[in-house]
């Protein structure tokens, strides 16, 4: 998978006090995340692409071979409009 | 009592910051006596519950009336319920809204708006042709969109426009929308004064349930469409306000605090108002929002039902209008005991020699006759 996931249009991630985890808000509606959904969706800026997020993450959990799993992830939130994927000239 | 052990927090304030409205639709769910409600919050007021419910938990903050944009201190409203980390929610007819105002709840930080749909002159049956309102929507749709919100609509479906409800999604597509809730009427409040002239047939919802599929799959790409079954035809009970005091608490304009927005009509039950409380004491301890938490206070068929968690007896306020007991299982449920009244009501829409009275439209003036010939609650059925 290349290029850059930003949230979706009407998208708003958050971090829930109250329900303690992220959250994604859209009209009239959320989504509670689990902790590993949280780290991803909170790396998925609009700035790193898909390469720098993995980076990013293996070295935050001083873990490695992460790539299958956020990009499985990515791919599901994607599919469900929660993230749109940039691809082109500027990543 | 009988509350649940543990209570969490709400997701959804629903700010009712006006009972005023300039339209009069026959379906409103607002109280037919709300012309005497006629003291709102102040702009500091909503301010606190605002920042009582953040505390709270809630995270969705609906704006909703009445119209909404009647508050001419809406903006400042939404500004501080984005700032403080609201998802925030505009539900309007769009009438009144200008290029200005739009600007301004950009400024505040506002998430979406719902633009609603509805009969907006007394020529009901020209509701689809009447390009008056199909104008402004146009106008206002465009406004929305440029700025950059998604496009969400909302329409009430009933006996009268049902028929053309083909026409209505290509309506919504040719503005743009992105989502389009068909809602069909539910029959509270002055829908259920006008219930007769605004259930379909069976006949008819199953033909429009038909037209919606086909359009569902027509534009997939583009538009997601919900579809609302009406209660009284699916006989089955809804879990309404997906359970009392779980989901939702609405504040409506005098500042009286509600687990649906219209539990007000439920007699002896009191429902505390956030000029005396906080928001804390009202979701977690007021008698009003414990009262039909969970599953304590059924009785008959309710209590014995193998559906009781799913469906949670249905809608309290329904049972109270049509079987006058607001502790009897919703009259929609093939199990209660009361539920010739629903079969009676639509087999009438069925019977083509059916009499019916005259609309009665949402004003004041006919607020205020309601409310002072009804010495007793709504009449029912």
């Amino acid at each position: 998978m290349d290029g850059t996931p930003r949230l979706g249009h009407g998208f708003r991630f958050q971090w829930e006090p109250a329900q303690k985890c992220h959250v994604l808000l859209y009209p009239e509606g959320m989504i509670k995340l689990n902790q590993s959904g949280g780290e991803i969706l909170a790396r998925c800026d609009g700035q790193r692409d898909v390469a720098a997020i993995v980076a990013d993450l293996e070295a935050a959990f001083s873990a490695s071979g992460l790539r299958g799993d956020v990009e499985g992830f990515l791919a599901m939130a994607i599919e469900k409009r929660w993230l749109k994927l940039e691809t082109g000239a500027k990543a | 009592m009988n509350a649940p052990a543990k209570i969490g927090p709400p997701m959804w304030l629903l700010a009712e910051v006006t009972y005023r409205c300039p339209l009069h639709c026959v379906f409103c769910y607002n109280p037919v006596d709300f012309a005497k409600h006629e003291v709102e919050l102040s702009t500091d007021d909503w301010l606190r519950v605002l920042r009582e419910g953040r505390e709270l938990g809630a995270v969705q903050c609906g704006f909703s009336g009445g119209e909404p944009l009647l508050r001419d201190d809406l903006e400042i409203l939404i500004g501080e319920a984005r700032q403080l980390g609201y998802y925030t929610n505009l539900i309007t007819s769009g009438v009144g809204l200008t290029e200005a105002r739009l600007d301004a709840f950009k400024a505040a930080g506002l998430d979406h708006i719902q633009l609603s749909f509805q009969d907006s002159t007394k020529e009901i049956n020209d509701f689809l042709t009447h390009t008056r309102t199909f104008d402004l929507k146009q106008k206002v749709g465009e406004m929305i969109k440029a700025r950059g919100w998604p496009m969400v609509m909302n329409v009430v479906i009933h006996r009268l426009n049902i028929d053309h409800i083909g026409r209505i999604i290509e309506m919504a597509d040719a503005l743009g929308a992105e989502y389009l809730e068909l809602a069909n009427a539910q029959y509270y409040s002055w829908a259920l004064l006008n219930r007769d002239q605004l259930m379909p047939s069976r006949e008819q919802l199953r033909r429009a349930e038909a037209v919606t599929n086909e359009w569902k799959e027509k534009l997939a790409e583009r538009m997601r469409i919900l579809f609302v079954v009406p209660d009284y035809h699916e006989g089955k009970p809804k879990k309404c306000m997906n359970g009392w005091g779980n989901v939702f608490l609405t504040v409506t304009p005098d500042g009286t605090a509600l687990p649906c927005h219209t539990a007000r009509m439920l007699p002896g039950l009191s429902f505390p108002n956030v000029r005396d409380s906080s928001l804390r004491e009202i979701w977690h301890e007021s008698e009003g929002f414990n009262h039909y938490r969970g599953t304590g206070w059924m009785k008959k068929p309710c209590r014995d039902c193998d559906h009781k968690e799913e469906d949670l007896g249905g809608c309290r306020c329904q049972a109270y209008l049509l079987a006058g007991d607001a502790d009897a299982a919703d009259p929609v449920c093939p199990k209660s005991p009361h539920h010739e009244i629903v079969s009676a009501a639509l087999e009438n829409a069925t019977n083509p020699n059916r009499q019916t009275q005259p609309l009665i439209f949402r004003d004041p003036k006919e607020s205020r006759r309601l409310t002072r010939e009804a010495k007793t609650p709504s009449p029912t059925a």
